[in-house]
């Protein structure tokens, strides 16, 4: 399957879905100008994924900022993996979050709520 | 043509718009248009402020993450002046003052008439509401709410509002039979809780 690799750049996040690598990530900053331009090759690529995944998937965010827009498409993939997921794949969530960032780490706590689908919290010390 | 003292009252002027920004603590303040790349300009510059003032990171990110959902609800929200080249872009006013205790950021900007009764109830809303409740109402919106034509997820009022944990002041001020002039002034504590 085709690999989607995005640069971050400090309004986008770095984007890595590759299969046969076995990394799923999204990291970094996200307020793209245009949100849904930014998204949408992201979930089709879900999409087509999602016809043949891996035994296991295991998806890291581990996002430093988005804005509001971004959180919307955000739970867009989310929805993405809990489809699978439900169909019977295994999928696990991981999301990163800076131990001092209590926002980010609730951020994940309200995905984790509202999605349902295997979801770890992970916090990491910058420096 | 300008005679020359007219050119001396503008430069008074020039003297009393830095007085007046001195005493209200402005330090930064700008109207036109709020592309992406003014939004990029005005976070980043004031990143770079907050670092030197040593601000704790927590203040930090909740000023960059108010100052951008504002400049994002300009850019897509605001009235557009009639005959701007660029119809997406709209244009306001924004401020960002910094006193002791708190960072103020303020917006302001045209909207029609016609849309001053649903903003205020949205306001008056998120207003009411706790942060449990703003919590709620965010996670309502996001599973059912869509990203609109203007590239909006209706969150960012309420996001303001939890992230801050403080009221929206705001007003609607009447330009004319079509439009009014909407600011809104949020508040972002500088004190660690």
């Amino acid at each position: 399957m085709r690999v989607i690799k995005i640069q971050g750049s400090d309004d986008t996040p770095k984007v890595i879905l590759d299969a046969d690598n076995n990394t799923f990530e999204i990291s970094g900053r996200s307020l793209p100008e245009d949100v849904v331009a930014f998204y949408d090759p992201i979930l089709d690529w879900l999409d087509e994924y999602s016809q043949n995944p891996l035994d296991k998937t295991v998806f890291n965010f581990k996002l430093e900022y988005f804005n509001t827009a971004s959180s919307k498409l955000l739970l867009d993939v989310l929805l993405k993996l809990e489809d699978m997921y439900d169909a019977g794949h295994d999928v696990l969530v991981k999301w990163h979050y800076p131990d001092d960032d209590e926002d980010m780490e609730e951020a994940g706590e309200e995905y984790a709520d509202i999605v349902e689908v295997p979801f770890e919290q992970v916090s990491y010390s910058i420096d | 043509m300008a005679n020359l003292n007219d050119k001396k009252e503008s430069l008074d002027f020039v003297y009393d718009f830095y007085v007046k920004m001195k005493r209200n603590k402005i330090n930064l303040a700008y109207e036109g248009e709020i592309t992406h790349q003014i939004t990029k300009a005005f976070t980043s510059l004031t990143e770079t402020n907050m670092v030197r003032e040593e601000d704790a990171s927590s203040v930090q990110k909740k000023v960059f993450h108010v100052m951008v959902e504002c400049l994002q609800n300009i850019s897509k929200h605001a009235e557009v002046t009639p005959g701007s080249p660029d119809k997406k872009v709209g244009r306001g006013i924004f401020m960002v003052s910094k006193g002791d205790t708190e960072y103020n950021v303020t917006t302001g900007n045209v909207v029609l008439n016609e849309k001053v009764a649903r903003l205020t109830e949205m306001l008056e809303n998120i207003n009411s509401k706790d942060k449990d409740g703003l919590n709620k109402l965010y996670k309502k919106q996001m599973r059912e709410g869509h990203i609109s034509e203007k590239g909006g997820a209706g969150l960012g009022f309420i996001d303001i509002a939890r992230k801050t944990g403080e009221k929206l002041i705001y007003s609607f001020l009447k330009i004319d039979d079509l439009t009014s002039f909407f600011v809104l002034t949020s508040t972002i504590s500088r004190i660690k809780e």
